[in-house]
């Protein structure tokens, strides 16, 4: 349905029962793959609880066609959310997640939390949704607050905050699962009316604690995030959220229309914690970012600025500020004189975004399925991770068939909504921030002189020591233990294992003995790389276990990955092993670290049908530390 | 009665109840439609609700267990509507 104003369907009816009727075509003939993509199409014209029934019997029809993730979602909850799940099984087949989903009894949410032998434990779910309302947890302030005291408020705000941390570092014992907690919303006309405003220890304050508690018990255990339902019920408009008759008579307090709103914001999370999010977003120029073609219209005709009709492009450039400091890359595929829209990048007044911004062009007149492709290289990134934004429709519609794997975001005619398009396409969210995000746009940068003076000098072991590289080694700490479990999400080409770990899986494994983990941070002439490599370690008996070794790929190839295995030789000698062992374990991507282990000596051991047991006997190896790498060693905390 | 608006209707109840099209007829009811439990009925009022832009009394809800019944409710509604 659209937005803000829902409107009678009936002209499209036609046209979306022949949509279902060709699907049912399609799967009858034998096309699947033709079939999904048509599921997809539908999805993409009508997201009602109809269409979401239709689509979840047909992918699980298709099931055996389809390259989807199992995800095992728990929701914990005070109302009725049993509509909202065929909507939301149906928006997770469209993103590749295959979602099952397990619902606590009602209201029975702290029983299942605090009995190790509940159904929840025995779901055993990837990830979790707290969904309690303000009026059943904190009824007093929702409901009676003008006949409470400042004391009576202050002892009900304690004792919510003190609930769901009792009831979160339960789960906590019991499950590593991720945890999505939705926060109170405000209630929508405040007891005391207008002199809310007015007075200090008001009902919005009683609440915003308990938010704010909710935020500092998120902050404090891993893998616990925060849905700010206050907000998202504010955005849509409290009185239109509510179904107070339903609410009533079946426990259901969201109007229809708002029913996707609420699941399009748990796709959100559900996005980065199964790894479906964007690395780099690649933007068209012309009517995408200004108004207007710069190669007819010129500089003085394109239409960007502060005022209408300009204002809306300059809000789509702040859109892809915010992405580009949330860590996500920008480039540019456009089809158009490279001279005149370079001219416009640098020269237009309007301009928000600068060509340091972008990581990566390709201005010409090529297909962009082709320019697609190089970007990806270039930014040694999948191109599974590219997502692409376009106001043309058919530039968009050559993309989805010619590069398939490309995230594309839809845009509508009005330039006026491209901006809150880009800022709801859910594989930009991201649930922590580390400096190396913060930092990725000049890492590139960095990356691109770097690669200027290795074409400048001949022999490669001149071209390594120029670089002056400092790789400093550490434990695992608090403070890297979120940027670890990251690095192990979403790194797939130098990942020997493609072991994936949730931050509380990290920090229970070191806890086990002969486990450790270590990262490193390089430095070199061009600046700090931050955080790009990790290793996960197992000592047993004399075998050194490497369980994961994974590097960005912004440091392969200078000879770093070599000084992160000797340091883990001699760590494995500390520790009186005798031998190395790691698996190699091929993946579609992961082709850059295979030759890794017989490089350095390693021998095969043994083959099985995922992959190869590698071996080093440490006895007879000289391995270590490149001369034109320094070596620092720090102690983590073991967080 | 509108056969347009039964066609609809056949059409949300087929896919919510995730039976045939063809096998939906006026006389379907919670009785004789196996999937068409409590649940299923609260999908396919809120189904019929996004479908139409309208929302349903309480009493409405209860009254609309068979197809027929349904598109009584939604006749007067939509008549009551566009009057």
């Amino acid at each position: 349905m659209k937005r803000g104003h829902p409107q009678r369907r009936g002209p499209d009816i036609v046209n979306l029962s022949e949509i279902k009727s060709e699907i049912d075509r399609l799967i009858a003939s034998g096309e699947a793959s033709a079939a999904i993509s048509l599921l997809a199409e539908l999805w993409s014209q009508d997201k009602s609880a109809s269409a979401a029934s239709f689509l979840v019997s047909h992918y699980e029809q298709q099931r055996p066609h389809l390259s989807v993730a199992p995800h095992k979602l728990a929701i914990l909850r005070s109302f009725t959310v049993e509509p909202m799940v065929p909507l939301l099984r149906a928006a997770a087949f469209v993103a590749g997640i295959d979602l099952s989903v397990h619902l606590s009894e009602f209201n029975a949410y702290v029983q299942e939390i605090v009995d190790p032998q509940s159904a929840l434990y025995r779901f055993a779910p990837d990830s979790v949704v707290l969904a309690v309302q303000t009026r059943d947890i904190a009824p007093e302030l929702f409901r009676d607050f003008s006949g409470l005291s400042s004391e009576q408020v202050s002892v009900a705000v304690e004792r919510v905050i003190s609930d769901y941390r009792a009831w979160i570092s339960n789960f906590r014992r019991h499950s590593r699962a991720n945890l999505v907690v939705h926060n109170l919303e405000q209630p929508t006309h405040p007891a005391r009316g207008l002199f809310e405003a007015q007075s200090p220890g008001n009902q919005t304050f009683a609440i915003q604690q308990i938010n704010r508690g909710l935020r500092d018990i998120a902050a404090e255990q891993s893998g616990v995030y925060v849905l700010d339902y206050d907000a998202l019920v504010a955005r849509y408009g409290r009185l239109q959220w509510h179904d107070e008759r339903k609410w009533l008579t079946v426990r259901l307090p969201i109007s229809a229309p708002n029913l996707n709103h609420l699941v399009e914001e748990w796709m959100r999370f559900l996005h980065p914690l199964t790894g479906r999010v964007a690395k780099a977003l690649v933007v068209d120029l012309d009517n995408t970012i200004w108004g207007g073609v710069i190669g007819e219209d010129g500089m003085s005709g394109i239409r960007l600025g502060s005022e209408y009709p300009g204002a809306a492009f300059q809000e789509v450039q702040r859109a892809l500020l915010d992405l580009h400091r949330r860590g996500i890359l920008l480039a540019i595929a456009s089809k158009n004189n490279a001279d005149d829209a370079m001219e416009a990048l640098t020269k237009h007044p309007g301009m928000l975004l600068k060509p340091q911004h972008f990581a990566c062009m390709r201005i010409n007149w090529g297909d962009k399925a082709q320019s697609l492709r190089e970007i990806a290289r270039e930014l040694n990134i999948g191109i599974d991770s590219l997502a692409f934004l376009d106001d043309n429709p058919i530039e968009r519609r050559a993309v989805r068939t010619q590069a398939r794997e490309v995230m594309v975001l839809d845009l509508p005619h009005e330039p006026g909504e491209f901006a809150r398009i880009i800022r709801e396409f859910p594989a930009f969210e991201r649930l922590s921030l580390s400096a190396e995000d913060l930092q990725r746009g000049s890492y590139y940068q960095a990356q691109r002189e770097r690669e200027q003076l290795e074409q400048s000098i001949t022999s490669r072991e001149d071209f390594y020591r120029s670089l002056n590289q400092e790789v400093e080694i550490a434990g695992l700490t608090k403070a890297t233990l979120p940027r670890i479990a990251q690095l192990t999400n979403k790194t797939n080409q130098f990942n020997l294992t493609t072991r994936r770990y949730t931050e509380q899986q990290i920090s229970e494994l070191v806890k086990l003995p002969g486990w450790h983990c270590f990262s490193i941070q390089v430095k070199d002439r061009f600046g700090d790389n931050g955080l790009v490599g990790v290793a996960l370690t197992h000592h047993h008996e004399g075998i050194y276990e490497i369980d994961t070794l994974l590097m960005s790929c912004r440091v392969i190839g200078r000879t770093v990955e070599t000084a992160f295995l000797s340091f883990l030789a001699d760590h494995a000698r500390k520790l009186k092993a005798r031998k190395i062992q790691g698996w190699f374990l091929p993946t579609r991507k992961n082709a850059p670290a295979r030759n890794f282990y017989s490089e350095h000596g390693f021998q095969a051991l043994q083959e099985n049908g995922e992959g190869t047991l590698w071996e080093l006997d440490l006895a007879q190896s000289s391995l270590a530390c490149p001369e034109w790498v320094r070596l620092h060693v720090v102690n983590g905390d073991r967080a | 009665m509108n056969a347009q608006l039964y066609e609809r209707v056949r059409s949300i109840a087929a896919d919510v109840l995730q039976v045939s099209a063809t096998s939906i007829t006026q006389q379907s009811s919670t009785e004789n439609v196996e999937s068409w439990d409590s649940v299923h009925h609260l999908n396919l009022v809120l189904a019929l609700e996004q479908e139409f832009d309208l929302q349903f009394d309480p009493e409405e809800m209860d009254h609309m267990h068979s197809i027929s019944h349904i598109l009584q409710v939604l006749d007067n509604k939509l008549n009551h509507r566009s009057s």
